[in-house]
This record gives structure tokens, C-alpha cells and sequence, in this order.
């Protein structure tokens, strides 16, 4: 049982528990599970700046801002204290693909790669893209879409929302090209 | 606020893209919210946060094996969410059941708008580069890479921009 607690869990045991916390929300409190509001409340809080969209009533919606407060503490704890180690095993494919952009196996130790996600890397071309243009395109994309994988894809799709099927696709399209197009680019430009 | 009135229907428990607001006017007001309920809160999201970091799902590799079509994993654990939610809310639907606290339970209808296709896209884009969805975005932070702080931070300047260039984009 620890030994299954502290190894990576398969996809039948995280999907329906993710599942679950939409039931679980309506339940507690008539909440509807999704997860970039809260990037707006926090902008309502700290810079509204006189801006319509963030000049609501914020402080009805702190249920948001302390289930992602649960959602810093829960990857504190599974990563402190349900964790044994085990490397990332991606498929060959994948595999094969990052090792072209110099990642390198004992990279896989970790959740993110360090040659990407060190801090080391923060203030190179790398964390230009992979953190601030990636971060500010998450941050702009999920609000103008209305919501993200958690409020359209989950909730929306689960509730039969067409629209919600539409951005679901769109992000899967947005993914696709990354992938395949830009971040392939990205490191042949880096090399040079 | 005024400009969006067209938008949606209070009446009739529709809702657009923009929830705060609408939430504002279907919801009772409530006198902050009770001690359990902040309770239940705090450990859905510990356990949301547990299964981001137990599933990889805020993995960077895992993100990339998902659009190399590499590997069933994410694929298997969105469907199976979706399957689940989709139960449980089609039990609460025909039961009318309440929330814990009495209340009846409100759902609501989501209106198209272009922001689904170009901010999803440009949202989609971004998910890849950083490995990220915004919940993820935190449990990167928490699983102790101080690098997604910076993600994090240009997330919430890339909203903040879109509310200042709101009404210049099509909806």
C-alpha cells in the first residue's frame, strides 16, 4: 500500500478522482469547478486599475483563491511525502524527440526538466519562452476562452456545453502545434 | 459589466464566459462563507493537488508525450474526469439533490463566443511551452520548482492584459 501511495498512479485512479471533485464542489457549495478564475480574482485584488473586468465582487469568490491555496499545500505533500523517486517513463517516441533538444536521462528524475525549468534557466531565451511568453499566453487564452482544461474540458464537457467542447479542441490544437512545429524550432534556434 | 447584459440571461440560469458576474446576480448573497465550507474547500484542493502531482499531469514530459500522441495516460485521465463529473452531475440533475447546506444546486449554459476558438488556441499554445494548465501552474510552484513562479506570474499578467483589451476583442 506505501509502495503504491509513493509510486507514480495510473490514469484509473487520477482520472475519476478529478472526476469527483466536480460533484464534490457543487455539493459543498453550488461551486463550479474551474481553476483561471482564480488568476482574475487575483488581478481584482492586487491591480484592478479601474479596468470593468476586474471591478466585481471578489471576496464571493475566495472559495477559488483557497482551493488553489489546497492545490500549492497538495503538491507540497505528495511531493515531500508520497514520493519515491521514480523518473517520468515517457514513451520511446517522446523520448527519443526530447533527447534531440539535450535533455538528458538523469533529467528524468524530476516532474519538469532542469535543462528547461532550473532557475538557472530563468533569465535565458529558454525561460523567455517556456515560462513568461508560455505563462502570459496561458494566462490571456484561458480568460479571453473563458475558463481552462479544469472549467471547460471537465466541468464544461461533463455538463454536454458545446462551447465547451469547441475550446476543449482548440487547446488540443494549440498543444499540437507547439509540439510539433514551434518547440522543435525553438531548439534548433537555441543550438545556434 | 453593463456592455455584457446581452450576453446572458440571469433568468434562465445562463452564463457566459465572464461566471464572477454573472454568479453576482443568480447566487444569494451570503455573509462570507462558514468555517466547514473553507474547510472543504482547502482539502478538495489538497486532494486536486495530490492527484496533479501522483498522475505527472504537471509534467512537462507527460504534456509533450500527450501531443506526440505517445502515450494513452493523459488522454485516459481526462476521459475518465470528464466520464465521472458527467455521472455525477446527470445524478444530481435528475435527484435535485441539494447541496450539503440546503441549497438548490445551479447549473448553468455556457454561450459561444470566439474567445473559445482564439484564446483556447492561443491558451493551447501556451499549455505545451510551459507543461501547464493554470491548476497545474500552482502545483508546479508547490511540487518546489520556483521557475513555474514566473509562469505563474505572466499568467496573471496575461489576464490582467486581456481585461485592459477586452472590449477591442472580438467575443
Amino acid at each position: 500500500m506505501v509502495e503504491f501511495i509513493k509510486s507514480p498512479w495510473p490514469w484509473y485512479v487520477v482520472g475519476p478522482i478529478m472526476g469527483l471533485t466536480v460533484p464534490l464542489l457543487l455539493l459543498i457549495g453550488n461551486k463550479h469547478f474551474g481553476i483561471s478564475s482564480s488568476l482574475r480574482h487575483v488581478c481584482a485584488i492586487v491591480l484592478p486599475a479601474n479596468l470593468k473586468f476586474f471591478n466585481y465582487n471578489w471576496r464571493r469568490e475566495v472559495w477559488n483563491l483557497i482551493f488553489v491555496l489546497g492545490v500549492i499545500l497538495g503538491a507540497v505533500i505528495a511531493t515531500q511525502f508520497m514520493n519515491n523517486g521514480q523518473p517520468v517513463a515517457v514513451g520511446a517516441t517522446t523520448h527519443a524527440q526530447l533527447a534531440g533538444y539535450g535533455i538528458t536521462d538523469n533529467e528524468y528524475a524530476q516532474l519538469l526538466p532542469a535543462s528547461i525549468f532550473g532557475i538557472s534557466q530563468i533569465f535565458t531565451w529558454k525561460g523567455v519562452f517556456f515560462l513568461m511568453i508560455g505563462g502570459f499566453m496561458v494566462g490571456f487564452g484561458t480568460r479571453y476562452a473563458g475558463g481552462c482544461t479544469t472549467g471547460h474540458s471537465i466541468t464544461g464537457m461533463a455538463n454536454l456545453q458545446l462551447p465547451s467542447f469547441i475550446a476543449t479542441l482548440c487547446f488540443m490544437a494549440g498543444g499540437f502545434i507547439t509540439t510539433v512545429v514551434v518547440i522543435p524550432y525553438l531548439f534548433e534556434w537555441f543550438g545556434k | 459589466m453593463e456592455n455584457l447584459q446581452n450576453k446572458y440571461s440571469v433568468d434562465e440560469n445562463v452564463v457566459t464566459w465572464d461566471h464572477a458576474a454573472v454568479a453576482e446576480k443568480t447566487l444569494k448573497p451570503t455573509n462570507g462563507e462558514s468555517t466547514g465550507k473553507v474547510a472543504g474547500y482547502l482539502l478538495a484542493g489538497i486532494l486536486f493537488g495530490i492527484i496533479l502531482v501522483k498522475g505527472e499531469i504537471i509534467s512537462w514530459y507527460r504534456i509533450q508525450e500527450m501531443f506526440l500522441l505517445d502515450s494513452f495516460h493523459m488522454y485516459g485521465i481526462i476521459g475518465s474526469a470528464v466520464f465521472v463529473a458527467a455521472i455525477g452531475i446527470q445524478i444530481i440533475k435528475s435527484t435535485k439533490t441539494k447541496t450539503f447546506d440546503g441549497q438548490p444546486i445551479i447549473f448553468y449554459k455556457k454561450i459561444f463566443s470566439w474567445g473559445q476558438i482564439i484564446g483556447g488556441t492561443m491558451f493551447g499554445l501556451g499549455w505545451a511551452l510551459t507543461g501547464a494548465c493554470p491548476g497545474p501552474l500552482y502545483a508546479q510552484f508547490g511540487s518546489g520548482f520556483m521557475a513555474a513562479g514566473v509562469s505563474l506570474f505572466f499568467a496573471i499578467a496575461g489576464t490582467w492584459f486581456y481585461g485592459l483589451l477586452r472590449d477591442k476583442l472580438p467575443h
